[in-house]
């Protein structure tokens, strides 16, 4: 608060500082980065420095390092989404200090790629493993021709759920979003836990499911970097926040953020009864502690509620991809390091089967192993097969906007309005939708 | 004598390299910055004072003032009737209870506020703080301390608890300056206990007060780690525009615009700026050390 602290706080952003880009020896020796976390294997190849935060990204370094003798990777966890975005945001207006390759989001490329900070891959190779992917997958990292990263991961939503609270009180898993209310309702009639969670630190999620109603929130093409077309205050938006909105006032669903210490204490407990979220979400929850020991088993999962079960959508949410900055002084080794690290079948193999991550990979989406997984976490069923393959081949891909921080920060908190019974679902989007257009314009967009 | 001029500018140099490189040059620089503007779309263009303009129209940036304005005026009188009750306390008694109750109401402030922020954090859980196990053995819902309505309170306690005990010190150092005569003239003329603090111990410990007065309200204008630290438990109550400080960081390192942050900085060392030289004319006949 005071003098002495603001001198700690000041003294505090110097490991976090320094934490961007290897030190100061980067610009000057140029592509010799030497505070790996990991071990080279080739000492003499020239370095990649890559931050990434995948959970096995260890075993993923190691194996591109020894399978590699013409270039190697030297891995540094800047941080998990935010922190990571943060740090790169400042390395790219400070113009120095970012890695040669980073990690990060589909709803994140755009916001970079305006400033000029990534790097087209298509004159590297980039098209050669196009047939790797799927449609949608490939559209979240490509703006017209440009590819401007290579996909990892992807994130198909799903219901996950627990399967002693549904038998207790003899529940079947929801096809529509009006069984999923009714379900909720009957639960805590009967006494039960809340159903789910509207967390107000997931904008993500409320996004992907205002887009599964049919909502477009932007019109974006960075061949037209002026002109951005957003739409937050139509119908669909509105009826999405007004249905969680309701759920969250009637006490049906809980208003907790997640992935808090308490919100993992609460899934352990059974405080939640289901959880709209991705396929990545058991590879965290476990590290996390959930579904072990008495949990073990308790979980399993079902397709997303739809609105309209005849006309199914199939939402993401996060999925990521390895993207080459525009600092990186070899980007052709870069380029080599963004395609081929977690490309190889034992990363892959190894991602997937601590779900850590959801495999975009073709060759393992089509893989027997894959298909027929029983999975542990969700107690032996074939979830790959039945429910997340299916999801993510109907992924049509989504349109963000080049300031998804600024939006995500402005929707959450009107989430927090809403659980706070402060704003109506129809107010939050039209208040969503007036910010961001003024804020566009002030960021010299024009506004359609 | 230019000899000795030389030796106090050799003695002066370390200090003045690291506040020239640390403190005036950042200013400068940021002072510079302010002045332009940058836009996605549109790149950097020279603004003059429109970031200022903007920055006191900005409902954000006026919200966040308004929140530590109100802020201060609750946290700053409890801070000093808390630290001001227990030195005089402490003046009072001694003994080894006295010098471990000294230490134990100083204690907090040793707790870096990063820590302190966490341990509190872990205090008003939901899910494993005492405050919720209380409340579940009484069968009633415990209130959950950061929640919008309740987090005012949640950090009026957390700040209280850990500045109270440093201001605490430095009127117990001023107490313990005063010449221990007067008090034995007081009690000569039937002052009791009661009178000797409130008639002559507060009066004579008035400077100390308005050093501690001017110390916290910038410190509270400027809040910013405890919100900052408790921001991912308290369920979205910590705002992007909670304080004008945390503002300013999130424009700066999550909107990358450091531009307009640079504006909001400086309109709130502006804000404290005239705040503090307005309380300084206020008390300029009681606080000696600023006259």
């Amino acid at each position: 608060m005071r003098f002495i602290t603001k001198a700690a706080m000041s003294l505090a952003l110097i490991p976090a500082l320094a934490a961007c880009g290897g030190g100061d020896d980067q610009e000057a020796t140029a592509a010799k980065p030497t505070n790996c976390t990991n071990k080279i294997v080739n000492e003499a190849a020239p370095r990649v420095l890559v931050w990434a935060w995948y959970p096995n990204m260890a075993k993923v370094v190691d194996n591109f390092n020894n399978q590699h003798t013409d270039v190697q990777v030297c891995w540094t966890n800047a941080g998990q989404g935010q922190p990571e975005y943060e740090k790169f945001q400042t390395a790219i207006s400070a113009k120095k200090g970012a890695p040669d390759v980073i990690m990060l989001e589909a709803d994140q490329l755009v916001g970079f790629e305006i400033q000029d900070a990534l790097v087209d891959l298509v004159p590297y190779g980039a098209n050669d493993v196009k047939k790797n992917f799927s449609e949608g997958a490939w559209k979240d990292v490509s703006q017209g021709d440009k590819v401007f990263a290579a996909p990892v991961d992807g994130g198909p939503m799903a219901l996950i759920y627990r399967t002693d609270i549904f038998d207790k009180y003899k529940i079947k898993p929801p096809k529509t979003w009006a069984e999923y209310a009714e379900a909720a309702a009957k639960v805590k009639a009967a006494g039960g836990p809340v159903f789910g969670d509207f967390g107000s630190n997931v904008p993500a999620v409320t996004t992907a499911l205002m887009i599964q109603k049919g909502a477009q929130p932007f019109v974006y093409d960075l061949s037209d970097k002026q002109n951005i077309t957003v739409k937050l205050d139509d119908q669909a938006t509105k009826d999405v926040l007004n249905f969680w909105g309701e759920m969250s006032k009637k006490g049906l669903v809980g208003k907790e953020d997640q992935f808090t210490t308490d919100y993992i204490a609460g899934m352990v407990g059974g405080k939640y009864a289901t959880y709209v979220s991705a396929a990545w979400a058991p590879g965290y929850l476990t590290g996390a502690g959930v579904g072990n020991g008495k949990e073990k088993g308790k979980f399993a999962v079902a397709p997303l509620p739809q609105w309209d079960t005849a006309s199914p959508v199939s939402v993401n949410w996060g999925g990521s991809a390895f993207a080459v900055t525009s600092q990186a002084a070899d980007k052709a080794n870069a380029a080599k390091v963004a395609l081929g690290l977690y490309a190889d079948e034992a990363s892959l193999t190894d991602g997937w089967k601590t779900q850590t991550i959801f495999p975009l990979n073709q060759s393992v989406l089509t893989s027997d192993e894959f298909v027929n997984a029983k999975v542990e976490f969700f107690n032996g069923q074939t979830a790959n097969k039945d429910i997340y393959i299916p999801a993510e081949n109907a992924y049509k891909g989504a349109t963000y906007s080049p300031f998804t921080v600024y939006y995500y920060a402005q929707l959450q908190a009107q989430i927090v309005k809403i659980n706070e019974g402060k704003t109506t679902g129809d107010q939050a989007a039209t208040d969503l939708h007036n910010q961001i257009v003024q804020y566009a314009k002030t960021q010299g967009f024009t506004v359609k | 004598m230019n000899r000795k001029w030389i030796a106090g500018w050799l003695f002066i140099l370390p200090f003045l390299v690291v506040f020239l490189a640390f403190l005036v040059a950042p200013l400068f620089y940021a002072g510079y910055l302010s002045l332009w503007t940058k836009g996605l779309a549109t790149g950097t263009t020279f603004a003059g004072f429109d970031n200022y303009t903007r920055a006191f129209e900005d409902p954000s940036f006026r919200k966040g003032l308004w929140f530590v304005l109100r802020f201060s005026a609750v946290v700053i009188p409890l801070q000093i009737i808390v630290a001001l009750v227990a030195a005089l306390v402490l003046d009072e008694v001694t003994g080894r209870l006295a010098r471990f109750s000294r230490l134990v109401i100083f204690l907090p402030y040793a707790i870096p506020a990063v820590l302190g922020a966490l341990m509190w954090g872990f205090l008003y859980s939901p899910s494993f703080g005492p405050i919720e196990q209380i409340a579940t053995a009484f069968d009633v819902r415990a209130p959950f301390l950061l929640s919008q309505g309740n987090i005012f309170y949640g950090l009026l306690n957390v700040v209280t608890w850990q500045w109270s005990g440093y201001y605490m010190i430095i009127i117990y150092a001023a107490l313990r300056s005063i010449d221990t005569s007067i008090y034995e003239a007081a009690r000569i003329d039937g002052a009791n206990a009661r009178q000797i603090a409130l008639r002559i111990k507060v009066p004579m410990v008035s400077s100390a007060l308005v050093l501690i007065l001017v110390f916290s309200l910038i410190g509270t204008l400027q809040f910013f780690t405890e919100p900052q630290i408790l921001a991912p438990i308290a369920n979205g109550s910590v705002t992007p525009d909670f304080t004008p400080n945390i503002y300013a960081y999130n424009i700066a390192f999550r909107y990358a615009q450091f531009n307009y942050a640079s504006a909001i900085s400086f309109s709130l060392g502006f804000v404290v700026f005239l705040a503090v030289g307005i309380f300084m004319f206020v008390t300029r006949k009681k606080g000696s050390i600023f006259t």
